[in-house]
């Protein structure tokens, strides 16, 4: 959108998202628009490509390339225990209900690097379930997911996560979580142990398991409402009756298909349990 | 530069001292003010949701903080949230986005701002306030590039004058007002 490099015409952004569909499968088309062309648009400016042809030819002749922009173009912006007052929530009022159950499984939709799956770890040993639990984290892009299963975070990040651990009401030395060694943090195997980890695009992959848990947290934000319907029918599919759904703090099932199949379980934290 | 009654969404940036500057500009909105407003304000997350209650108060216009896929309506006044981008899209429906901080600012005032011009272009009037922040410039010279309408508030009154000052040194643009003047224009939209 800005001016100095040049810019992407609308017609030509919409062309774009067409091509990419034919060659690559990758469905951007009901994506909410303002955010995917913003993000388009600096991918296109900060690569300082001679034009938007040579762009274009780079993404379509090399798929490596197109990965790289994958990763770029969506949101991986996450945090250990991000909104811990949601953390304290899942603690005290989720949990409780699900360690009652022989076995738990959990879906964390859209996981990107893996920091919000490594939080529910930590959470589930912390009320002594972990070892009959698995931890579902699946996103549509294979860098992240690699790089979420590897349980390797930067050190400068683990002051903040520390931080927003004790306030999610953790009452342990959160660095007896991880070995740090230079500038990087390695998570515990017995955390990793439990988490299996796949790539999986909530536009067009379908339901692959039943959970008592499902996670989708500032995802639905950046797709359209026809799109959001989808993924919340296949979250339906894929939750087990009284299972939970977790969303993000500006995310909602409200006026949705499935509302009516649903009762809010934490209003203020956006989980929402099946009833039907 | 654009004709003022063809305004149809005024979007106001501002960071620290901008609240004041709202709280004397909302009061004296007229009765019948009819062009929706949008508030991308700095603020610290833990202060949550007071802010809509105080600005609430001071005003007949409905508060509200903004949602994904909502319709921008006149009559309302909407606040970006805490932590999220907001954004507008082409139908006029507001979006957000929880991506990286731009300028150590989320909501960041320029990226709402360069939004809003991309869709509304000479019908948008963006104001710029009081702030410690460079935010919102980029925002300003991209709109102002597209016809938007700019009103900076004058620095000399501004509580930190930076923002309003960046503003001015960085465009083109010379349409600075006081508050009392930023009422006027708001009330002749």
């Amino acid at each position: 959108m800005t001016s100095t490099a040049g810019k992407i015409e609308w017609e030509e952004f919409e062309n774009l998202l067409v091509d990419i569909t034919d060659q690559y499968g990758y469905d951007f088309s009901q994506y909410s628009k303002a955010s995917l062309q913003r993000r388009i648009l600096s991918f296109y400016l900060k690569g300082k490509f001679g034009g938007y042809q040579d762009f274009k030819n780079r993404l379509f002749s090399d798929a490596n390339f197109f990965m790289y922009f994958v990763e770029e173009v969506t949101v991986n912006v996450t945090e250990m225990f991000r909104d811990p007052h949601f953390y304290k929530g899942l603690r005290e009022k989720i949990l409780p209900i699900l360690s009652t159950y022989p076995f738990i499984r959990i879906w964390h939709a859209g996981c990107s690097t893996g920091e919000e799956v490594y939080s529910m770890a930590i959470l589930l040993k912390e009320a002594n379930i972990l070892h009959k639990s698995l931890l579902y984290a699946t996103d549509l892009n294979p860098t992240v997911v690699e790089s979420a299963k590897s349980g390797i975070f930067k050190v400068s990040s683990m002051q903040q996560y520390s931080e927003n651990y004790i306030s999610s009401g953790g009452q342990k030395d959160f660095s007896s979580y991880y070995r740090a060694n230079y500038n990087l943090a390695k998570f515990d195997e017995e955390l990793t142990s439990k988490m299996v980890f796949s790539t999986h695009n909530l536009v067009s992959d379908s339901s692959f398991n039943e959970f008592q848990l499902i996670l989708c947290r500032n995802v639905l934000i950046y797709f359209e409402k026809k799109l959001q319907s989808r993924v919340l029918e296949l979250f339906d599919k894929s939750l087990d009756n009284l299972g939970f759904l977790a969303l993000g703090s500006k995310e909602s099932i409200k006026f949705s298909s499935i509302a009516s199949l649903y009762i809010p379980f934490d209003t203020k934290e956006k989980i929402w349990r099946k009833m039907k | 530069m654009a004709q003022d009654e063809m305004i149809e969404l005024v979007i106001i940036g501002g960071s620290s001292g901008s609240l004041d500057a709202i709280l004397k500009i909302l009061p004296e909105l007229r009765v019948d003010f009819a062009v929706p407003l949008i508030v991308v304000m700095h603020r610290n997350i833990s202060s949550n949701s007071l802010l809509e209650e105080v600005l609430a108060s001071r005003t007949h216009l409905k508060v509200v903080e903004a949602e994904e896929k909502e319709m921008i309506t006149p009559g309302y006044i909407y606040i970006a949230p805490p932590d999220y981008h907001l954004l507008i899209e082409k139908d006029h429906t507001l979006s957000l986005d929880y991506s990286e901080k731009v300028n150590y600012s989320r909501p960041s005032i320029d990226v709402s701002f360069e939004s809003a011009a991309e869709i509304y272009r000479e019908k948008l009037a963006c104001i710029i306030l009081s702030g410690a922040n460079a935010d919102g410039t980029k925002g300003v010279v991209y709109a102002s590039n597209v016809g938007s309408k700019i009103i900076i508030q004058d620095p000399a009154e501004a509580i930190v004058p930076f923002m309003p000052e960046q503003a001015i040194v960085q465009t083109s643009v010379n349409n600075v007002l006081s508050v009392k003047g930023i009422i006027s224009f708001l009330n002749a939209l």
